[in-house]
């Protein structure tokens, strides 16, 4: 799953700070343009780490809030097969989260610093997990639509200048896949089902379409500082590329299924062979962002919560280890 | 009582454990003190499911009406479920979790040993296939139950309530009936005897290690004890998880999903 961390509006990167050579950042920037992998011990400019950062534990924390929609139908999965899948699905969000968040550990910060700027406040996750799962095709929406934007937005990650995040990259898109796959195939079986089911599978369409195309971040225009992640080859390509790509993609797949997409102004554009379609509502995007989604406080109270009844658990296994490694060395 | 009835009853009784547990384990999900538990949770409880999956197919071909897996988990009754107590128990905090784990698998694992030497093939393949996956799941949650006993004040004090708060459902390990007499006098099945002293013998074994006192009680006396499970009789909170499992396939009979 995807963060949208990098196009927050209002926020600018700086590309250098004043300890910083032209030198240094010329060699940098020569590296990064011969393809050459940055490893975590190699000198970088405070920006990139700090935008590397940034981004890492943005999407670590968006895997692991990311559980919490997913994991509300776990108990009620309605056969024990989409159970067991639903079941390995979040499973591999918390080992992508698990390996995220040692690719941004890399990069200085610890997982407990990390989890603390989660609950304050100060690092975000991707705002798609702050609507709710009202029904089990929120299920299919969410590995059909997210995943599949996800994807879209990780496989060029797959190659970014980063070697840590990029090689962590790899190994999460084939799990990603198989997710976009599983979500489509219970999408597929509502919409062969009864009339129910099809209301089911368009109702969560008409509430998950446009918090998907959102989640490719704002259009490039309004886009402040995609230039110098481009240039440092974070990103490869840009939000509206993605989006576009997304779209001509995913469109299809709804009429395969019979499906509508809630959009009037969507239509087929002859000469260029892409779709075009309406303006996202940034209003809503903006207001998500800011902590007033239908889930933002719920979905960080109970990370939080978990956080507060874990404490006397860490406790005692620090407890345990240190006793032992006492009576170890004595 | 026909082959097949003992020997379905049986491994129905053996599907409802793995599922039960697997759907508790499976409330825990985002809620586990560190991420790497969470994937250990997760991993374990689908264990438990696929296992659930594998008995219940072989329960409706056993039993030959044409029932699956889906119509063993969702289409019965709260009372047609044949699981144990201890296995329902709500999930109360990660020491009573890892508590409830400890003593219903010291149990699972010793009785699936003995079926992967049983007299039937298939069911001897299940319970092979299951023992590498239990005995895993036992040494996670033995080496937890050490951490927390041997830990700090706070966690021994925890862990030995959930301690003498489960230990009450264990009883009902043991306590066979004609199906399990039948299963093992016909199908070289585990002697419920010998289990309960190996059982014992393990998980006072376990608790020495882990500082913990054993519960001051003694589990042949059935005034203590408590059992039912083998007989449908759930505690109050079951009727809430098969509720909860069984939702959609109840409001829209007869749908594939």
């Amino acid at each position: 799953m995807y963060t949208q961390g990098l196009d927050q509006k209002g926020k600018v990167v700086q590309s250098s700070d004043a300890s910083e050579s032209a030198d240094q950042l010329d060699a940098f920037q020569k590296r990064v343009d011969a393809e050459d992998k940055i490893e975590a011990k190699d000198w970088m400019p405070a920006a990139y780490r700090r935008t590397l950062l940034r981004q890492i534990s943005q999407h670590a924390h968006s895997e692991i809030i990311g559980m919490q929609p997913e994991g509300n139908w776990l108990t009620r999965a309605p056969t024990l097969k989409r159970k067991a899948i639903l079941l390995a699905k979040v499973q591999d969000e918390a080992g992508h989260g698990l390996y995220l968040y040692s690719a941004a550990e890399t990069l200085g910060v610890s997982r407990d610093q990390m989890v603390a700027d989660l609950l304050s406040g100060k690092a975000k996750y991707s705002s798609i997990f702050n609507y709710p799962t009202l029904t089990w095709a929120d299920i299919g929406a969410i590995g059909w639509l997210v995943d599949g934007a996800a994807i879209m937005n990780q496989i060029p990650l797959c190659r970014c200048s980063y070697g840590p995040y990029a090689r962590a990259m790899v190994r999460i898109c084939k799990e990603e896949s198989f997710h976009q796959r599983q979500g489509f195939d219970i999408m597929f079986e509502l919409s062969r089902g009864n009339d129910e089911q099809k209301a089911m599978a368009q109702d969560a369409l008409n509430r998950w379409w446009w918090p998907s195309l959102m989640m490719f971040g704002p259009n490039d225009s309004d886009s402040k500082h995609s230039a110098q992640s481009m240039a440092w080859k974070i990103k490869r390509f840009s939000n509206d590329e993605l989006r576009q790509k997304f779209v001509d993609v995913t469109v299809p797949q709804a009429e395969f299924l019979g499906l509508r997409v809630p959009d009037d102004d969507l239509s087929i554009n002859d000469k260029t062979g892409h779709y075009e379609f309406g303006d996202i509502d940034w209003q809503e995007f903006y207001d998500v962002l800011a902590g007033n989604g239908p889930c933002n406080r719920q979905r960080i109270e109970k990370r939080g919560q978990a956080q507060v009844d874990g404490a006397w658990v860490r406790d005692a296994a620090r407890a345990y280890a240190d006793k032992h490694a006492t009576a170890a060395a004595a | 009582m026909t082959v097949e009835d003992a020997l379905q009853s049986y491994v129905l009784r053996l599907g409802d454990n793995a599922l039960v547990i697997g759907q508790r384990m499976i409330e825990r999900v985002a809620g586990e003190p560190e991420l790497e538990e969470e994937l250990a949770n997760a991993n374990f409880a689908l264990d438990y499911i696929g296992q659930a999956r594998m008995l219940y197919s072989y329960a409706g071909e056993l039993e030959g009406k044409g029932r699956g897996e889906d119509d063993f988990a969702y289409l019965r009754d709260s009372q047609e479920f044949r699981n144990f107590l201890m296995v329902e128990q709500p999930n109360g905090h990660f020491g009573d979790a890892i508590v409830r784990q400890v003593l219903f698998e010291s149990f699972y694992l010793l009785q699936l040993e003995q079926l992967a030497d049983c007299a039937d093939t298939r069911l001897a393949e299940i319970a092979a296939r299951a023992v590498k996956e239990i005995s895993y799941h036992l040494r996670h949650a033995s080496q937890w139950l050490i951490r927390l006993g041997d830990g700090t004040d706070e966690s021994h004090q925890r862990v030995k309530e959930s301690l003498e708060r489960y230990w009450r459902y264990a009883a009902e390990f043991f306590d066979g009936d004609d199906v399990d007499d039948w299963i093992q006098r016909e199908c070289n099945g585990p002697d419920l005897g010998a289990l309960a002293k190996t059982w014992r013998d393990n998980v006072e074994a376990l608790l020495e290690q882990a500082t913990l006192p054993i519960p001051d009680d003694n589990l042949d006396q059935t005034s203590f004890s408590r059992a039912g499970g083998r007989q449908g009789n759930h505690s109050e909170y079951f009727g809430f998880l098969i509720a909860e499992m069984q939702h959609l396939q109840r409001a829209f009979p007869g749908a594939n999903w």
